[in-house]
């Protein structure tokens, strides 16, 4: 008997099943999930204005947020950048580097982010509302590194793509992309620890600061 | 980490005499308590939701063998390899085993109580693999050579002090005491471990069925590093672990950040589902998910399987008076405060904890506070009779409990004896009230004084009120 066949073994019988587990077990389980039950949602995740929830979400997260429209977008970033006084260097995703960022004095990498870049630029997946949240997926062109490594972590996000809740964001991703990626990495503002005598610290191993950047 | 429970109420002694330790505590202590009330206070549905919890983890133990194939099924699908470990020792030979067979050097771990539990570290560590935790109070551990104290916190015994010598005596930089310097001066010791290790080793908050799907919560982004850089990527879990469907873990995440550290989300969810896919930049290319029975299967199907609802938010001993004043090594292992009452003697042998189940006031502050309605206080209360059956207290204990069962059972006998030693009590603390040492059982007056009692016994009051009527 292998350690697995002991294990599953052991929990029948101390539940008083015998035998191996039935194909009337499995199929009741795979029912169950077909289900995708919803739980008890708190109120204000159900607040009509979505938009406002996740503004004032962002903001107990201490993350910055700005709206422009799309072509105001390298602007946006410089003038972050500047008031931060932080480099015009943005490691940033393929998709975004025919913006115009040479204009507004940006150099703009579009490369997945290395330990000395200073500033990575992303997209996302969808936003939350109800907690202030970025869900980046994982795929070839949008490495999440750009999110994670450097210091600064600048997302855009589109209006349209604020859902309210994190069940909303798993019926999205099963609508547009079917299974999960490998990665679904939830982002809710700049890295934090309370390690060392429970006082907090923002910025630990992820960014110091999130700006995100409406359109 | 070796099992010191059989020595609680030494080491309780020893750490209420600590008084860095002492100090570090009553720090603490207020944050997790009046941060959590006030994030539980922004939900005004909050029982719904923990009802709600409760049950979906019940419906999974229910048909837990179903569901842990359901998640076999769909992670292996998705390229990761599962292995099943009965026991402590198992679970570190298949790491160790994957590590050698891929000519791992380096390991970088973020949080997992699961592979404290099994001593992951020495085993790597006599493989000649270094393991880097990379969490930062686990990391203030690993440099001072100690165990967690907490699951999630596990340096709250340290203060910044302390911390500081660790730092100067590794990093060979000058001595800092400013917290988030330090902070730094750690992120940066650790970036480069974060992009040379060849593994990565995770625990899992939860497993997903439905989807083959592990992942962990955390706030500092480690996790994300660990289980994102590394070719192989290890993940260490309970078999309780898993959860039916996504939408469960959008249910419980709204319990666990709140009730852990009173925030309304962690700031990183990372769930990974299998290996690398084609074009994909970065992930690893072997998952390997090997999920740990070491004693979890002894709840399964008995009077206590409530305890596998746990989802180690720590709220328990955070809440626990008991916690609060000794701290989490004196519980001696990995679990500490009401949940570790629980978990130690039932996965080490009650034997080896019998103090644990005693080490509650049962105020039923934990039960209060418990995200999933675990019903803490009566699975401490199940033990304690279980020792009681087992002849495992000691004679000093079972022979009073003997005698009181003896005289509960007839009332006459019992108002007799209660109004004597109502009298006696009285007399024991003479002109001032107060009893200073109760013969034969002195150790409940060592630090306070009994009030005496005073007047008539309520019997007394009682017949004379009906008598008046």
């Amino acid at each position: 008997m292998s350690a697995r066949d002991n294990i599953l073994a052991r929990i029948r019988r101390q539940q008083g099943r015998s035998g191996p587990t039935t194909a009337e077990e499995m199929a009741l389980v795979r029912a169950n999930i077909r289900e995708h039950a919803i739980g008890p949602q708190p109120n204000a995740a159900r607040a009509a204005d979505s938009l406002a929830l996740f503004k004032s979400e962002c903001a107990r997260l201490l993350t910055t947020v700005a709206e422009v429209d799309e072509s105001a977008v390298p602007g946006e970033v410089a003038r972050y950048l500047d008031s931060a006084n932080l480099g015009k260097e943005v490691a940033g995703w393929s998709e975004y580097s025919q913006w115009s960022w040479e204009a507004a004095g940006i150099h703009y990498a579009a490369r997945a982010a290395n330990k000395d870049d200073t500033t990575g630029f992303t997209g996302c997946f969808c936003a939350i509302a109800e907690t202030g949240t970025l869900l980046l997926l994982s795929s070839p062109e949008r490495p999440k590194l750009n999110a994670l490594l450097p210091e600064t972590h600048i997302c855009v996000v589109p209006k349209s793509r604020i859902v309210r809740t994190m069940e909303e964001a798993f019926a999205l991703v099963r609508a547009e992309v079917g299974e999960p990626p490998r990665a679904m990495f939830f982002a809710s503002g700049p890295s934090r620890t309370a390690d060392i005598e429970q006082t907090i610290v923002i910025g630990a191993h992820g960014p110091y600061r999130v700006h995100v950047i409406l359109t | 980490m070796q099992v010191q429970s059989m020595f609680f109420k030494q080491n309780a002694s020893a750490k209420l005499n600590d008084a860095v330790l002492q100090r570090n505590m009553q720090k603490a202590k207020g944050k997790f308590v009046d941060g959590r009330a006030k994030a539980v206070s922004e939900v005004e549905n909050w029982e719904a939701i923990r009802t709600h919890a409760a049950a979906l983890r019940d419906k999974c133990l229910a048909n837990l063998d179903a569901y842990l194939l359901e998640f076999e099924a769909n992670a292996t699908r998705r390229g990761a390899v599962v292995h099943w470990a009965e026991t402590a020792s198992e679970a570190c030979d298949i790491i160790v085993r994957i590590a050698k067979e891929n000519g791992v050097k380096k390991a970088t771990k973020s949080k997992s109580m699961v592979s404290e539990e099994v001593n992951l570290n020495e085993r790597l560590e006599a493989a000649g693999i270094q393991p880097i935790e990379t969490d930062l109070g686990e990391y203030i551990l690993q440099l001072a050579g100690e165990p967690p104290s907490h699951i999630v916190a596990p340096a709250v015994h340290k203060s910044k002090e302390q911390v500081a010598d660790l730092f100067e005596a590794a990093h060979h930089k000058p001595r800092l005491t400013d917290i988030p310097a330090m902070t730094r001066e750690a992120r940066e010791a650790l970036r480069d471990h974060f992009l040379t290790a060849d593994m990565g080793i995770s625990g899992a908050n939860f497993i997903i069925a439905e989807t083959g799907t592990t992942l962990t919560v955390t706030n500092e982004g480690n996790a994300d590093m660990v289980t994102t850089v590394p070719r192989i990527h290890c993940v260490i879990t309970g078999v309780e672990k898993v959860i039916p469907t996504l939408e469960d873990f959008a249910t419980l995440i709204r319990l666990l950040p709140r009730s852990a550290v009173g925030q309304t989300i962690a700031n990183y969810l990372t769930l990974t589902t299998g290996t690398k896919m084609p074009g994909d930049q970065d992930g690893p290319e072997q998952m390997h998910i090997v999920l740990v029975d070491a004693g979890r299967t002894k709840f399964v199907g008995t009077d206590m399987q409530e305890m596998l609802r746990c989802i180690r938010c720590g709220a328990c001993m955070n809440h626990c008076p008991v916690y609060q004043n000794v701290g989490g090594h004196a519980y001696g292992w990995v679990y500490p405060g009401p949940m570790g009452s629980i978990l130690t003697p039932t996965y080490v042998g009650i034997e080896n904890a019998g103090d644990l189940p005693n080490a509650a006031t049962f105020c039923g502050e934990c039960q209060v506070v418990c995200p999933v309605k675990i019903p803490l206080p009566d699975l401490m209360r199940k033990l304690r009779e279980r020792q009681h059956d087992m002849r495992l207290r000691p004679w000093s204990e079972r022979l009073p409990m003997a005698l009181w069962a003896f005289a509960a059972r007839r009332p006459g006998l019992y108002a007799l004896l209660s109004r004597l030693g109502a009298r006696f009590a009285s007399w024991l603390g003479g002109k001032d009230k107060l009893i200073h040492a109760l013969p034969g059982i002195d150790g409940w007056t060592q630090g306070r004084d009994m009030p005496a009692p005073e007047g008539r016994t309520f019997r007394e009051l009682y017949a004379q009120k009906r008598g008046a009527r």
